[in-house]
């Protein structure tokens, strides 16, 4: 192997760079080769504005737990592929969005919901939605879209049920959320997005404040220290980060596990499903654009200064696929699926104070649904070449457009 | 063993009581972490490394060789020195 030393300042990583469609399961190419020749690469956004591109497991954590890089995307040099939606956060942030103390203060009013005790006594429930989605999917049928049928029904009644969001309602918020993760649609169309579901969770908090039900909507309407667009912007966060990503890892999962039937059959032991899920969210790591942020003191990385009000955009996706972390001389690749791994110090879920709440409720998700998916349907096969399966690299959670399946 | 926790750091991950229920609990009101034992066993030590390098917020510190249960330190931490 021949070493190339680092020439940050030839070659800047356009972001968000294209996927490789013969690897549609891995990172985009050019931040894996960034990641070979350093943790610190240099990038430009689309706007051609500079930033930093981290790509190395140490760093990434660093960069996401370091108070001297924020979250606040309304900070002027705060790293957007779209700067139009700066305003848009300006208006209505939700604490993914924000610094403490303000970020602790809302987060704090949802994490009781997510316990890990709560989400154990919640299997039974969860259980019970992933064995009628199945049956509605099967009754009479020999082949279905795994996304429309399943993938994305069973996250979805399960927040809706949490939330207490009508599951009527779910094309209207399926279809808005989707154009909330799209990175290249235009602002005017993701501000009437937004808008539009404001307004409905706006409108539903108002409802509860008058008639409350056992649901973390009228919890947090009947509190005094929020206002209505606060609890919208929450709801907001819940319902999409609810939906889209467990629904997301339902589909490439299933893809994964399809194409390796050696690894599949590992399934078949309950105990191994933990160990398998934690594999599955390192490996496929939806977020593939990473998690933005924005330096607001000078701070040493690798070797590399980065300057106060300099971007920066932390690679779960190459950090999750870091050799010297979750290689071993026992075990496959790190680029590669291994159940039998320990991949219980993966970053899919992000790190740092901003790490995704919901992880409970997404591993038991992923768990029963996986889990029931393969057993049941011992099966289960691609109805499609490989080569016809539709992704979405446009979205900041990453994922199948469509999984023709058959069984 | 010594183990403390820093409430105000903690984001409810809850990846302590996930890996190490025996030591961690959640508050129930907001998630943050709160510890159900003072004196660990060895055969806890892993688990509770692990915890320890979770911790998204840095909410866990684990000291090594302090505790009763290992035996080793708490011999001399009265010496003064």
């Amino acid at each position: 192997m021949t070493t190339t030393p680092p020439t940050p300042a030839a070659t800047a990583v356009p972001l968000p760079a294209p996927h490789d469609n013969r690897c549609p399961f891995s990172p985009p190419p050019a931040y894996t080769e960034a990641a070979r020749t350093s943790s610190v690469s240099r990038a430009e956004l689309p706007d051609g504005s500079p930033c930093w591109l981290v790509t190395g497991y140490p760093e990434v954590r660093t960069v996401l737990s370091d108070r001297r890089f924020s979250a606040d995307a309304r900070h002027p040099a705060f790293p957007l592929f779209t700067p139009e939606r700066r305003e848009l956060f300006a208006e209505n942030p939700s604490f993914i969005r924000l610094d403490d103390p303000e970020h602790a203060r809302l987060r704090r009013m949802v994490t009781g919901d997510f316990l890990v005790k709560r989400v154990e006594a919640m299997r039974p429930g969860i259980q019970e939605i992933v064995d009628e989605t199945l049956d509605r999917m099967t009754d009479g049928a020999t082949e279905a879209d795994l996304v429309g049928s399943f993938a994305l029904p069973v996250p979805s009644l399960v927040i809706c049920l949490l939330l207490g969001v009508p599951y009527e309602d779910r094309e209207m918020f399926q279809s808005l959320s989707r154009t909330l993760l799209n990175t290249f649609a235009g602002v005017g169309e993701i501000s009437r997005a937004n808008d539009e579901l404001l307004d409905y969770l706006g409108g539903l908090a108002a409802h509860k404040k008058e008639h409350p039900a056992e649901d973390i909507l009228s919890r947090l309407a009947a509190r005094d220290d929020l206002t209505l667009r606060e609890i919208a912007a929450t709801g907001i966060l819940l319902l999409v980060a609810g939906h889209e990503t467990t629904a997301n890892m339902i589909g490439l999962s299933t893809v994964l596990l399809l194409d390796r039937p050696e690894q599949k059959a590992k399934l078949a032991d309950p105990a191994a499903l933990p160990g398998a899920v934690e594999e599955l969210l390192r490996h496929t790591t939806i977020v593939h654009t990473g998690l933005p942020r924005v330096a607001v003191e000078d701070v040493e990385l690798d070797g590399t200064l980065i300057r106060a009000g300099e971007g920066v955009f932390a690679m779960l996706s190459t950090a999750n696929r870091d050799e010297l972390m979750f290689g071993g001389e026992d075990r496959l690749p790190a680029d590669d699926v291994d159940l039998d791994r320990d991949a219980r110090r993966h970053l899919a879920f992000g790190f740092g104070v901003h790490q995704c709440l919901g992880q409970p409720l997404a591993r038991a998700e992923l768990q029963i649904a996986l889990g029931t998916l393969f057993h049941r349907l011992p099966g289960l096969r691609l109805a499609v070449p490989h080569s016809e399966l539709v992704f979405r690299p446009d979205s900041v959670v990453y994922g199948l457009k469509s999984l023709p399946v058959a069984w | 063993m010594q183990v403390s926790v820093d409430r105000d750091r903690c984001c409810s991950s809850g990846l302590c009581a996930l890996n190490a229920p025996e030591i961690f609990d959640q508050d129930e009101q907001d998630g943050r972490v709160m510890l159900r034992q003072t004196v660990f066993r060895p055969g806890q030590f892993a688990d509770i490394r692990l915890a320890g390098e979770l911790c998204p917020c840095g909410a866990i510190t684990v000291t090594e060789g302090v505790s009763p249960a290992d035996g080793t330190a708490d011999a001399q931490a009265g010496t003064g020195s």
